[in-house]
């Protein structure tokens, strides 16, 4: 089957997934509504989680947050294993609470970045190409200004 | 200092009470997270202006989901519009990053603050007119497909938009602005679609929450990757602003117009005498 023939129909009688029938019959924008709420909702148990642990892992005294003598150059920042996905992961199973919170907000960092990625789904499935060009244009500039900046 | 008399619960709290105020403000008005937080933790607690805008990055991520989630299916926000001129922010963004080594920071500061004084007084001004949103609107705007409408408490009130190059410049400027500064992209995307393209009001804030969202999720990932971003800070933060947005966003549906843009105009001003203050002491 084509996957491009909305009215072709498959022999079990459902459309293809491209077609716009398939997702009227499942309203898109439910869905988008749906899964940025479960994005949401999942970034805050996890923030709010890893949060109470931290603060029973803590002696209750507050991190040194405040600037150093010595301007612009004496930023310490945050310990480096909580800077990056692949050293917070293995630190979560160990119920460690800075790690968790971490986690969660990589997690409400992603949900804008899936609600666009789903935006250019909608557009394709509504044949909207001016659209799906322009999400697109978007997403490779702020994936290049994300890249270089690294450097 | 602030810092040395709370201990981590009550500092927790204080943020996250904080956090809330942060959220709901920002589903009303459609700015970012900078205004409440960074002076909170700068001014009030002493913190180190990269964990302060860290922590605002945070914010401006979690009020844009946050009012976005309170509605599973919300129509007030135009993606079209939002994408289009998300072209324009970005570009401008990363032109800005770009010169901002050459330029003198706290000068801009200066001058961008007296640009938005003065262009939220305007935005004030007219809440006494009344603008026929429905009449006719740039064709470009018909060509990109910008023109729509939205549920109000009188029925479905349909909107074209005017000026489209002309928001399109300002954007950029936003954007060059905000990648200068750091801060302040919300008010100023909120102004464009208001004063140029005379677009509603909610659908500008609602709008400018959505780019919001999008452009400072690319920053936030760098800032996390430098350090910039506590987990201690976090943590309050996240869930006050989701929380705030999330009934912020409710309100926003029910509330008076005319209302919205007098809190606009207050929240934008404090935003100015903020950033004349960093300026003027030199700290951006």
């Amino acid at each position: 089957m084509k996957s491009d023939n909305k009215q072709q129909l498959s022999a079990s009688g459902s459309h293809s997934i491209f077609s716009k029938e398939y997702w009227s019959q499942r309203d898109m924008e439910m869905y988008v509504g749906k899964l940025l709420r479960y994005g949401v909702m999942t970034a805050c148990a996890i923030t709010l989680l890893g949060g109470i642990i931290y603060i029973f892992q803590g002696n209750g005294t507050i991190p040194n947050y405040k600037p150093m003598p010595g301007g612009h150059n004496a930023f310490v920042g945050v310990q480096h294993y909580l800077r990056d996905i692949s050293t917070i992961i293995p630190r979560i199973l160990h119920f460690d609470g800075a790690a968790i919170i971490q986690f969660g907000v990589i997690v409400l960092i992603a949900t804008p970045i899936l609600r666009v990625a789903f935006s250019v789904f909608a557009f394709l499935v509504e044949k909207d190409y001016l659209y799906v060009g322009i999400t697109l244009l978007v997403l490779l500039i702020i994936f290049a200004n994300m890249f270089f900046g690294l450097h | 200092m602030g810092l040395d008399i709370v201990n981590v619960e009550l500092f927790s709290l204080i943020l996250f009470l904080g956090a809330i105020f942060a959220g709901m403000l920002g589903a009303l008005t459609g700015l970012g997270g900078g205004v409440v937080v960074i002076p909170l933790l700068t001014l009030g607690f002493g913190v180190d202006m990269r964990y302060a805008i860290g922590a605002a990055l945070v914010t401006s991520i979690a009020t844009s989901s946050g009012a976005a989630a309170a509605y599973i299916k919300e129509r007030i926000t135009n993606v079209r519009i939002g994408m289009f001129l998300e072209v324009a922010t970005t570009t401008g963004a990363v032109a800005g990053a770009l010169v901002a080594i050459y330029l003198p920071t706290n000068i801009i500061a200066i001058l961008f603050s007296c640009v938005l004084i003065f262009s939220a007084a305007m935005s004030l001004r007219k809440k006494n007119q009344v603008i026929d949103y429905a009449a006719k609107g740039d064709p470009m705007g018909v060509r990109l497909k910008l023109n729509s409408s939205y549920p109000t408490k009188q029925g479905e009130v349909s909107y074209n938009v005017r000026r489209v190059w002309g928001g399109y410049l300002l954007m950029s400027l936003a954007g060059i602005i905000s990648g200068i500064l750091g801060i302040g992209s919300g008010a100023l995307k909120v102004l464009a679609m208001d004063t140029m393209m005379k677009i509603p009001f909610k659908v500008s804030t609602t709008t400018s929450n959505f780019m919001v969202g999008v452009t400072t999720a690319a920053s936030a990932v760098l800032y996390l990757q430098r350090g910039y971003i506590d987990p201690g800070l976090a943590f309050p933060i996240v869930v006050g602003v989701l929380i705030g947005a999330f009934f912020g966003s409710k309100i926003l549906m029910k509330a008076n117009v005319h209302t919205l843009r007098l809190i606009f105009f207050v929240v934008v001003s404090f935003l100015a005498v903020q950033m004349m203050y960093n300026g003027i002491t030199g700290k951006l």
